[in-house]
C-alpha cells in the first residue's frame, strides 16, 4: 500500500511539474488520490466487522479513516471542479493552456 | 455537422433514466440501515441527469425543468443547516437527531427520524452542486 | 460548559449566505442582509466573551457526540476575540463594497461567498478537532478561490490559478500530516491529541510531523512560503484584497498557534526556534519586497508578509510577554491592514493607477482620506499611541526576554522597512505637486470613507483603549500558556 502511494505521489508531482494546464489538474487528483490511499493505510488495514452497535463480534474495523476520506473525496471533487472551471475561462481569456503563457502582466 | 446515429443510445435513455432514477430514490431511502444515503443517492440521480443531457442535448431538458440548480443547492444545503438548528431549539447540541415510530396510513408502523431531513438536504446539495457544474462546463462550446 | 450559541458565528453566516442565493436578485437585501450577518456574528462573540470571563472555556458536542468521539466545538478566549475582530473587520470590508465593487459581481453572488468565507474563518478559529480545522480551510479557500476568480479578468484568472494550485497542493500535504498524526496517536481531538503527545513525550518522529503541520500552515499564512502571496493578493478588487489580507493568512497563523501551544510545545528548542527562523526570514524578504516596488498594491502585500513573520516572531518567544504582544498585535494586524487596503484601493481608484510615482499632491483634493491613510500607516509601523504600538512594545520585549536578540534585533528594524514603505507612498502619492484635478479622476470616494473612518478610529481606540480589552487578552494568553485548561475544559469527564 505506501509502495502504491509513493507511486501516485510520483506520478502527480510529475504531472503538476508539467506545462499544461490539464495535466497539472490530473496531477492534483492523481495525489489526491494518493493521500485518501494514505489515510487508509494510515489508519491501519485489519479484518473486522463494521463498527455498528449490536454486531456481536470482537474486532471493529476503524470507521474514522474512512470517515476522514469520504470527507477528504468530497472536498477534493469540489475543488477539482472548481479548478477545472476555472482553468476553462483562463484558456478562453488568454487562448493557450500552456502556463509559460500565463504570465506577463502589463507592467512587467 | 453530421449527427452520429444514436437510435440504441436514445431508445436505452428513455427506459434507462427511469430506472436509474427510481434506484437512486432507492438508494436514498435505504440509507438509514443499508448502504446509500443522500450523498449516493444524489449523484446516482445526476448522473441520470446527465445521461439524459448526452443524448437530448443541454437545451432540451433545460426547456423542461426549469429549476436553478444553484438554488436547489443552497435550499439543501438550508434544509441540513436547519435541521441542525432544530435540535437547538430543543434544547439539544446542535445537529443533535432523534427518532421515534409514527404511525402512517398504508405503511403501517415506520420509524421516522430527522436524520432523513438532513438526508434530504445533503441529496439536494449534491444534486444542485453536481448538475452546476456540469451545466457551467458544457453549456458553451 | 456546554453552549450552543458557539455555532452560531459558523451556522448564521451559513444559513443567510444561502437565503441570499435564493434570492439571487435582490441586491439590496444581499447588501443588508449580509451587514446584518456580521452585526450578529459580532455581538454572539460579545456574549460569548462575557459567558467565557465568568464560565471558563466553552464547549459543543455537535450532535451529542462528546468528546474525544464527536466533532467537538471549543471558544476559547484567543478564538473568540480573533472572531469578534473578524466580524468588524468584514463588516467594514462589506460596507466598503457596496460602493465600489459594482453590480456584475454583486450579482454573482459576492455577498454569499464573502459569508461563506467567514463560516470558514469562524469555523477555523472555533473547531476543537483537527480534521475539523482542515475542513473550515476547505470551506474558507473554495470561497476564496472563488472570489479571488470573480469577475474573470486575464490577470485574476492568471493569479487564481496559482493560488488554487499552491493551496491544493497545501491542503494535499495537511492531509498527509493529518494520516501521520492519526497512526502515531490514534486520535484527532485537539485536547486528546495534547494529552497522547504529553504521554508519549513527543519524540523525534511527533516533531517531524510536527514540522509538516508548520510547512502546511506557513504555506497558508504567508510565512516564509509567502511566493503567492504578492500577485493572488493585488489581483483582486479592493475590498476581496483586503478581507484576505486582513483574515486568510490570520486563520493559518491562528491554526499554527493552536496547534503549537496545545499539542506541540514540549520541544520548543526545535520547533519554535524554527519557526522563528521562519519569522525572521519572512520579516527580511517581506521588507524588501516592501522597499523595493513603487507600486502600491505590491508594497502593502509585502507588508502582509512583515506583519506575519512579527506575529509569529512574538509567538516564537514562547514567553508571557511575547504571547501577550502578540494577541494584541494579531488584533491590531487584522484590523490596520483592511484599513491600509482599504484606504490605498481607495487612492488606486481615484487615480487609476498603483504606480506611486504617477500620482502625487493628493491630499490637496482629498485631505480627509490623506491624513487616515497617514493614520494608519503610523499604526503600521508601530508609532505610539496607535493600536501597532503595544503589541510591538511586548513581542519586543518578550522576543528579548527568551533571549532571541537577533530575532528582536531583525523585527526592530523590519519596523523601520515598514515606516519607510508606507511613508514612501505618503510622501509620493499625496504630497508634492498637485498633478490631478477633480475633473480628471477616475472615481469619486462617494461612500467609500465612512467604512475606512470607521476603521481608522477603531485603530485609535485599540492604541488608546487598550487598557481596556487588557483582561480579556490576559485570559487569552493564560489559555496559550496553559494548555490544562482547554484539555479539562473539552475532556471534562471522559477520558484523562
Amino acid at each position: 500500500m505506501s509502495i502504491m502511494v509513493g507511486i501516485l505521489f510520483a506520478i502527480g508531482t510529475y504531472l503538476i511539474l508539467s506545462k499544461t494546464l490539464l495535466r497539472i489538474i490530473l496531477g492534483t487528483s492523481i495525489i489526491g488520490h494518493g493521500v485518501n490511499l494514505l489515510i487508509l493505510t494510515m489508519g491501519g488495514l485489519k479484518k473486522g466487522v463494521p463498527p455498528i452497535l449490536g454486531l456481536n463480534e470482537q474486532y471493529f474495523t476503524d470507521p474514522l479513516p474512512q470517515a476522514l476520506i469520504l470527507t477528504a473525496i468530497v472536498i477534493n471533487f469540489a475543488t477539482t471542479a472548481l479548478f477545472l472551471v476555472l482553468s476553462y475561462r483562463a484558456y478562453s481569456v488568454v487562448g493557450s493552456d500552456d502556463i509559460e503563457q500565463l504570465r506577463g502582466f502589463d507592467d512587467e | 455537422m453530421k449527427r452520429p446515429n444514436d437510435v440504441i443510445l436514445r431508445t436505452v435513455t428513455k427506459v434507462a433514466a427511469v430506472i436509474i432514477l427510481t434506484f437512486s430514490i432507492h438508494l436514498f431511502i435505504s440509507g438509514h440501515h443499508f448502504p446509500g444515503g443522500g450523498f449516493i443517492g444524489g449523484l446516482t440521480f445526476t448522473a441520470a441527469i446527465t445521461l439524459l443531457f448526452l443524448v437530448y442535448g443541454i437545451d432540451t431538458i433545460r426547456k423542461n425543468v426549469s429549476a436553478d440548480f444553484k438554488a436547489v443547492a443552497a435550499i439543501g444545503v438550508l434544509i441540513s443547516a436547519l435541521t441542525g438548528v432544530g435540535g437547538m431549539m430543543a434544547g439539544k447540541p446542535f445537529l443533535y437527531q432523534s427518532s421515534g415510530s409514527v404511525n402512517l396510513p398504508f405503511l403501517g408502523d415506520t420509524i421516522l427520524a430527522t436524520a432523513v431531513l438532513f438526508d434530504v438536504g445533503v441529496a439536494l446539495a449534491v444534486i444542485g452542486t453536481a448538475l452546476t457544474i456540469i451545466t457551467s462546463i458544457g453549456d458553451d462550446r | 460548559m456546554m453552549n450552543n450559541l458557539i455555532i452560531g458565528p459558523i451556522i448564521i453566516p451559513v444559513i443567510i449566505g444561502l437565503v441570499l442565493v435564493v434570492f439571487k436578485n435582490n441586491l439590496g437585501l444581499h447588501r443588508y442582509l449580509s451587514l446584518f450577518a456580521t452585526v450578529l456574528i459580532g455581538l454572539l462573540a460579545v456574549l460569548l466573551l462575557k459567558q467565557i470571563s465568568t464560565g471558563g472555556i466553552q464547549v459543543l458536542y455537535l450532535g451529542g457526540w462528546e468528546a474525544p468521539f464527536g466533532i467537538t466545538l471549543a471558544a476559547d478566549t484567543f478564538a473568540v476575540l480573533l472572531v469578534l475582530t473578524t466580524a468588524i473587520v468584514t463588516f467594514c470590508c462589506l460596507w466598503y463594497a457596496f460602493s465600489s465593487i459594482g453590480a456584475e459581481r454583486e450579482q454573482h453572488y459576492f455577498y454569499p461567498l464573502c459569508l461563506f468565507l467567514i463560516a470558514g474563518v469562524n469555523g477555523s478559529f472555533l473547531t476543537g478537532d483537527i480534521f475539523n480545522l482542515f475542513v473550515c480551510f476547505e470551506v474558507m479557500l473554495v470561497a476564496s478561490y472563488v472570489l479571488i476568480s470573480l469577475g474573470g479578468t486575464r490577470m485574476q484568472l492568471i493569479e487564481s490559478i496559482k493560488y488554487v494550485l499552491i493551496n491544493m497542493i497545501s491542503s494535499f500535504l495537511f492531509l498527509v500530516a493529518v494520516a501521520y498524526l492519526y497512526a502515531i496517536t490514534g486520535t484527532l481531538n485537539l485536547a486528546h491529541l495534547s494529552i497522547r503527545v504529553a504521554q508519549s513525550g513527543q519524540d523525534g518522529l511527533l516533531t517531524v510531523v510536527s514540522l509538516l503541520f508548520l510547512i502546511v500552515f506557513s504555506l497558508k499564512a504567508a510565512l516564509f512560503l509567502f511566493y503567492w502571496l504578492p500577485g493572488s493578493y493585488s489581483a483582486p478588487p479592493t475590498a476581496i484584497a483586503a478581507i484576505f489580507a486582513a483574515l486568510l493568512t490570520k486563520v493559518g497563523v491562528y491554526a499554527m498557534v493552536r496547534l503549537f501551544s496545545l499539542v506541540f510545545y514540549h520541544d520548543p528548542g526545535t520547533t519554535h526556534l524554527f519557526i522563528g527562523a521562519l519569522a525572521a526570514a519572512s520579516m527580511v524578504l517581506g521588507a524588501l519586497g516592501a522597499v523595493a516596488y513603487d507600486d502600491i498594491k505590491k508594497i502593502i502585500t509585502y507588508n502582509v508578509v512583515i506583519s506575519i513573520g512579527f506575529v509569529l516572531a512574538g509567538f516564537a518567544s514562547f514567553s508571557l510577554v511575547g504571547i501577550r504582544g502578540m494577541v494584541y498585535y494579531l488584533l491590531h494586524d487584522m484590523i490596520v491592514k483592511a484599513l491600509l487596503f482599504l484606504s490605498a484601493g481607495t487612492v488606486i481608484h481615484l487615480t487609476g493607477t498603483a504606480k506611486i510615482r504617477k500620482v502625487s499632491g493628493l491630499i490637496r483634493l482629498h485631505p480627509q482620506l490623506g491624513w487616515m491613510f497617514f493614520i494608519a500607516a503610523l499604526s503600521v509601523s508601530g508609532i505610539p499611541p496607535l493600536s501597532g504600538f503595544i503589541g510591538k512594545v511586548f513581542v519586543t520585549a518578550g522576543v528579548f526576554h527568551s533571549a532571541y536578540y537577533w530575532l528582536g534585533g531583525i523585527g526592530l528594524f523590519t519596523s523601520l522597512m515598514v515606516l519607510y514603505s508606507v511613508m514612501k507612498i505618503f510622501m509620493n502619492v499625496f504630497w508634492g505637486h498637485t498633478n490631478l484635478t477633480a475633473e480628471t479622476e477616475k472615481g469619486t470616494t462617494q461612500g467609500l470613507l465612512p467604512p475606512i473612518v470607521a476603521l481608522t478610529a477603531l485603530t485609535i481606540a485599540l492604541g488608546l483603549g487598550a487598557e481596556g480589552i487588557h483582561s480579556f487578552v490576559d485570559l487569552a494568553v493564560d489559555g496559550l500558556l496553559n494548555p490544562n485548561l482547554y484539555i479539562d475544559a473539552v475532556l471534562a469527564q471522559n477520558v484523562k
